[in-house]
């Protein structure tokens, strides 16, 4: 598949996967962060505090540190990867690499902003859902979820636009294999130390006109949705 | 009949407050008396099942709720206890008439996670039987008009009646009121006093009522507690035929609270 633009002529795939990688990993930590936030909303025990901290680590820590930490859990001789090699399947250098690298990185978007709405739900209407009889379970479906639904989606849409320019993590773990692990922000910087200008050029503007649209949908999605 | 002994200890940003309560009432209606911050709300969400104490122990009628020397604790759900907060606590994402099923549908058995979040999405309809006990308690709070309105699109006098009906549809062996009147202006406040009394007295359900403000207690008190910082100053059993002598209950309880407990009582004052 290819795409002729300012008389480039772009493979389509980076685009295909990086939208791909984004909107899994976006999916996973909106149920993982989500989930996370719930269990450490409105905590004020040191061991909460600890574990808030290590869910936030990954927005300060460099990508390539995550990446490196990644290698050592899922490389083929890593914790888990060594494992997981025994079935034959494994992260390094395959496109679920990419989705499990941008996964860590934007999980604390969402996490942060799902754990600050959850803790803006008016705790009398939570304790008045558990007078009426619901169960701890059905307390969050249908009251705390729906009321900090908004602070969650707006954190799942800087996660994916996060998501779409994922480089680093992306490129210690998945690497960069034209066509099977090259996102939009790998090919970009392929093409500029290729010394193709033109096609880093039509890539970049690419890259910065989805992200544009992703961003300028959500505000609208958010604000009208009321 | 309501029996309640509790020690607790809460830790806040300005120091530690300790509530140390013994509290036993057989009346269809006790007022808890007392300034803000004495333990009054902490009180009635250890009724509700949703604040625990530390040690102690909660019966109501015959079920203990609360027993710490036998580890008996019954979860707020199963507790049936009709709670009207003090800022009503509509559901805002929840038209009225949603917000009234909502207290029919914890009724069904529970759902695992997925059939929980389906039911989110998808709501069981109700029976026939419970649109009608919705559409009756609407009647009766004269509030069918608003079945389709947000808390957001309704006034405050209006949000009480939806949460009063709210807490009634659970067919609560108890009903807590938390100053239920303090957020109305003066004349409504007079108004819906008299209409809680007498859909109060149409239901017949046991009734506890925190209150700051005298007039709730010369309109509610069967029985009194006086609380003052975490404690209780003064018991007084039957109030509201001894109020025909002791008149002025202003007089009383400022008397009571200013003097920490120690006031010149009027007949029948019984010390605690």
């Amino acid at each position: 598949m290819e795409l002729s633009l300012f008389g480039q002529q772009l493979s389509l795939f980076p685009i295909y996967l990086s939208l791909k990688v984004a909107g899994l990993s976006t999916l996973a930590s909106l149920i993982l962060g989500t989930l996370t936030a719930r269990l450490l909303a409105r905590r004020r025990s040191v061991c909460a505090a600890v574990i808030d901290s290590l869910c936030t680590m990954p927005m300060v820590l460099p990508p390539t540190v995550l990446g490196y930490y990644l290698i050592l859990l899922l490389g083929q001789k890593g914790l888990v990867g060594s494992v997981l090699k025994e079935v034959g399947f494994q992260f390094m250098f395959s496109w679920q690499g990419a989705v499990v690298a941008a996964t860590v990185v934007v999980f604390p978007l969402i996490y942060k902003s799902a754990k600050t709405a959850l803790e803006q739900v008016d705790p009398n209407v939570e304790k008045a859902a558990r007078t009426l009889g619901a169960s701890e379970i059905s307390v969050f479906f249908s009251i705390s979820l729906p009321l900090a639904a908004r602070g969650i989606l707006s954190g799942s849409m800087l996660a994916f636009a996060r998501g779409m320019g994922e480089f680093g993590a992306t490129l210690m773990l998945a690497g960069n294999i034209p066509g099977k692990t090259q996102t939009l922000a790998l090919a970009i910087y392929d093409a500029f130390q290729a010394g193709n200008d033109a096609l880093a050029t039509c890539l970049v503007l690419l890259t910065s006109g989805i992200c544009a649209v992703i961003l300028i949908t959500a505000d609208y999605l958010l604000g009208g949705s009321r | 009949m309501i029996e309640l002994s509790v020690q607790t200890t809460l830790k806040g940003k300005h120091g530690a407050f300790s509530l140390d309560i013994n509290l036993k009432s057989s009346a269809s209606r006790l007022v808890l008396f007392g300034p803000s911050g004495s333990g009054k709300t902490l009180t009635l969400q250890m009724l509700a099942g949703l604040v625990h104490p530390r040690q102690g122990r909660i019966v109501v009628d015959d079920t203990v709720f609360f027993d710490s020397s036998k580890g008996i604790n019954i979860p707020a759900r199963s507790r049936r206890v009709g709670y009207v907060f003090q800022d009503y606590a509509l559901f805002p994402h929840m038209t009225v008439w949603q917000n009234l099923a909502f207290a029919l549908h914890q009724k069904e058995k529970h759902f695992p996670v997925v059939g929980s979040a389906f039911r989110v999405l998808f709501p069981a309809r109700l029976t026939e039987e419970q649109q009608e006990s919705i559409e009756l308690i609407l009647e009766l709070l004269e509030i069918t008009h608003l079945a389709g309105r947000r808390p957001s699109q309704i006034s405050g006098g209006q949000k009480q009646r939806v949460a009063l009906a709210r807490a009634l549809l659970i067919s609560p062996r108890l009903l807590l009121l938390d100053e239920p009147f303090a957020a109305l202006d003066p004349l409504l406040r007079i108004r819906m006093r008299k209409e809680i009394d007498k859909i109060l007295q149409n239901c017949g359900v046991p009734l506890v009522m925190i209150t700051h403000d005298p007039e709730d207690v010369d309109a509610f008190a069967e029985d009194l507690a006086v609380y003052a910082d975490g404690h209780i100053l003064a018991m007084e059993h039957d109030f509201c035929s001894r109020s025909l002598f002791a008149q002025d209950s202003l007089s009383y309880l400022s008397d009571i609270l200013s003097r920490g407990g120690q006031a010149d009582r009027p007949f029948g004052f019984d010390d605690v």
